[in-house]
């Protein structure tokens, strides 16, 4: 008799696809932390409060804590550990070093997949709760407010934020010029 | 957390038959309250049937001049949609206004309408709690209650409805869609959620094991001049303490239709049909303004610690009205 209570998922993480028998109960995070040996996704409230497990998956950020593994199945994760391109840094994770953008750094892969996810959903057209605007046709600027509200699913314990808020922005803008 | 069996399916009949066959099945959507509840030892389902793969994902337009929102597109894509900006303003403001960008891209339409309360008695099982064991009584009555509701609770069970985007729904009439094995139905959303009376466990007008397919969004010219204000103890990623989504149609300087809905105060979205009616029909002056919130506000029952949501719901609605009204003046001189 098969146990109905675990599944065969493949996850395609950082363009790696690893095959995975997982007890139906696994979190993405679990998986990803436990299974893949990627740490860089943190655990922090382990129920959707905090931020510190985000994670992109098939390009969009989520929480990772509050995501099935099994429910995954098929999909493309990108982490932290994903990020930079062949050893180069992105602008985003450069810009975190360069304007202290952590203290103690638990909060960080969280935080600048999160970054990553909310510069696409922005360069998309996507408003946020503080977009004054609202014609959909109009694309807001990226301002210190706004990066502020959309980025509010992630907390920082060592209230670094005006450093992120601060990275993000220049990450952003120096994105803008390269195109 | 109980183990559970986990299946994905593209047809619909194919997830109601699955819930239907197994005992302790449920729905997966988002998984943003379901998860949390397994882990947290609340919810403990046999079985889950993932919907997302359902060809429910889509926005398209109602025959009537409506929307009809698919149950499983995301929270995100309802608030980023160019027709729902244009014709439900309050709709698209009042997701944004809840959780987290990660939550909304996760969360979807049928599963934010059924998420349950945020009473914290309820999420945890070493405490007495109506909602999740009927019958073994409300610890919140004579405790942390101070964002509970102070309208239509009942000795049973005073929690309030959790959700921002259900507000506006319910002040533009939209429509539930649901299937069941025995065919479709609807309910108008004013009807969906059951008064708490002494069964605070059942939540839903929705039969056992019926997928909601679809919330339908009514035409309604009103809904294009619509605001969402939420009020929270911080400025983001808060559930609401209390929240309005209004909207106003002032034709020569009458008002010709207004809606008004209240989160955070009821057990259910709470549509403020006194104050509509004691608008409607004059001038959207504020003094009538002022009475209108009055008269909604007047059958409120505060709890031990909650007497500051009447004076705040009766001040929301006044300030998101004079809003509405002035908007509606610059158009008419601009
Ligand atoms: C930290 C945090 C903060 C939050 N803040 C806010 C906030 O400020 N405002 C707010 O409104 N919400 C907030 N939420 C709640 C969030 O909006 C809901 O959890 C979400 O909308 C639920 O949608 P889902 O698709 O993830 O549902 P799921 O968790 O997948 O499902 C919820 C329930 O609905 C059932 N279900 C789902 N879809 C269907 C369907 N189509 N037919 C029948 N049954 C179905 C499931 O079986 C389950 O019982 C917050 C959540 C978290 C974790
Ligand atoms: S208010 Fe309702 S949900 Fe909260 S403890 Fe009482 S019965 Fe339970
Ligand atoms: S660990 Fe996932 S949000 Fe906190
Ligand atoms: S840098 Fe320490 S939690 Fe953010």
């Amino acid at each position: 008799m098969s146990d109905d209570t675990r599944s065969e998922i493949a996850l395609r993480v950082n363009d790696e696809t690893f095959r995975l028998a997982v007890d139906n109960r696994r979190t993405l995070l679990d998986a990803l932390r436990e299974d893949l040996n990627l740490t860089g996704a943190k655990k922090g409230c382990d129920h959707g409060q905090c931020g510190a497990c985000t994670v992109l998956v098939d390009g969009q950020r989520v929480v990772s804590c509050l995501t099935l593994a099994v429910a995954a199945d098929g999909a493309a994760v990108t982490t932290i550990e994903g990020l930079a391109d062949d050893g180069e840094l992105r602008p985003i994770q450069e810009a975190f070093i360069r304007l202290d953008g952590f203290q103690c750094g638990f909060c960080t892969p969280g935080q600048i997949c999160s970054a990553v996810g909310m510069l696409a959903e922005h360069a998309a057209g996507w408003p946020s709760a503080v977009t004054r605007d609202d014609s959909p046709q109009r694309a807001q600027e990226l301002t210190e407010e706004e990066v502020r509200e959309r980025m509010s699913g992630n907390l920082c314990r060592c209230s670094a934020y005006p450093s992120i808020v601060r990275a993000i922005l220049e990450a952003s803008a120096r994105e803008a010029v390269a195109g | 957390m109980r183990a559970f069996a986990y299946q994905r399916t593209t047809q619909i009949r194919d997830a109601l038959n699955l819930v239907a066959q197994h005992d302790g099945a449920r729905f997966l959507a988002g998984g943003t309250n379901i998860v949390d509840l397994m882990k947290a030892g609340v919810e403990s389902p046999a079985r889950l049937v993932d919907i997302r793969s359902l060809a429910l994902g889509e926005i398209a337009e109602a025959p009537d001049g409506g929307l009809v929102l698919g149950a499983t597109v995301t929270n995100s894509s309802v608030a980023a949609d160019a027709q729902v900006r244009l014709r439900y303003p309050a709709l698209s403001q009042a997701i944004l206004a809840g959780a987290s960008g990660q939550l909304r891209n996760m969360a979807t339409v049928g599963g934010n309408l059924l998420q349950r309360t945020r009473c914290a008695y309820f999420s945890d099982p070493s405490e007495a709690c109506n909602k999740r064991v009927p019958g073994s009584g409300c610890s919140a009555i004579n405790g942390a209650h101070h964002n509970h509701a102070i309208l239509d609770w009942t000795s049973h069970c005073v929690a309030t409805h959790p959700s921002d985007m259900a507000v506006p729904l319910t002040a533009f009439d939209a429509v539930v869609r649901y299937e069941t094995l025995h065919g479709p139905g609807e309910i108008p959303l004013a009807e969906f959620y059951l008064p708490v009376g002494d069964r605070p466990d059942r939540e839903t007008a929705l039969p056992d094991g019926a997928l909601i397919t679809a919330v339908v969004l009514p035409a309604a010219a009103v809904a294009g001049r619509s605001r969402y204000r939420k009020v929270r103890e911080r400025a983001s990623y808060a559930f609401a303490t209390v929240s309005v989504a209004a909207a106003l149609d002032v034709q020569h300087g009458l008002v010709r239709d207004v809606r008004i809905a209240l989160g955070g105060v009821a057990s259910r979205p709470w549509r403020a049909r006194l104050a509509e009616s004691a608008l409607c029909g004059g001038p959207a002056t504020a003094e009538r303004i002022s009475v209108a919130a009055e008269v909604e506000i007047a059958a409120a029952k505060p709890l031990r610690d909650n007497a500051y949501k009447v004076t705040l719901a009766r001040n929301l609605i006044e300030a998101v009205l004079t809003e509405l009204a002035a908007d509606s003046g610059e158009e008419r001189n601009g």
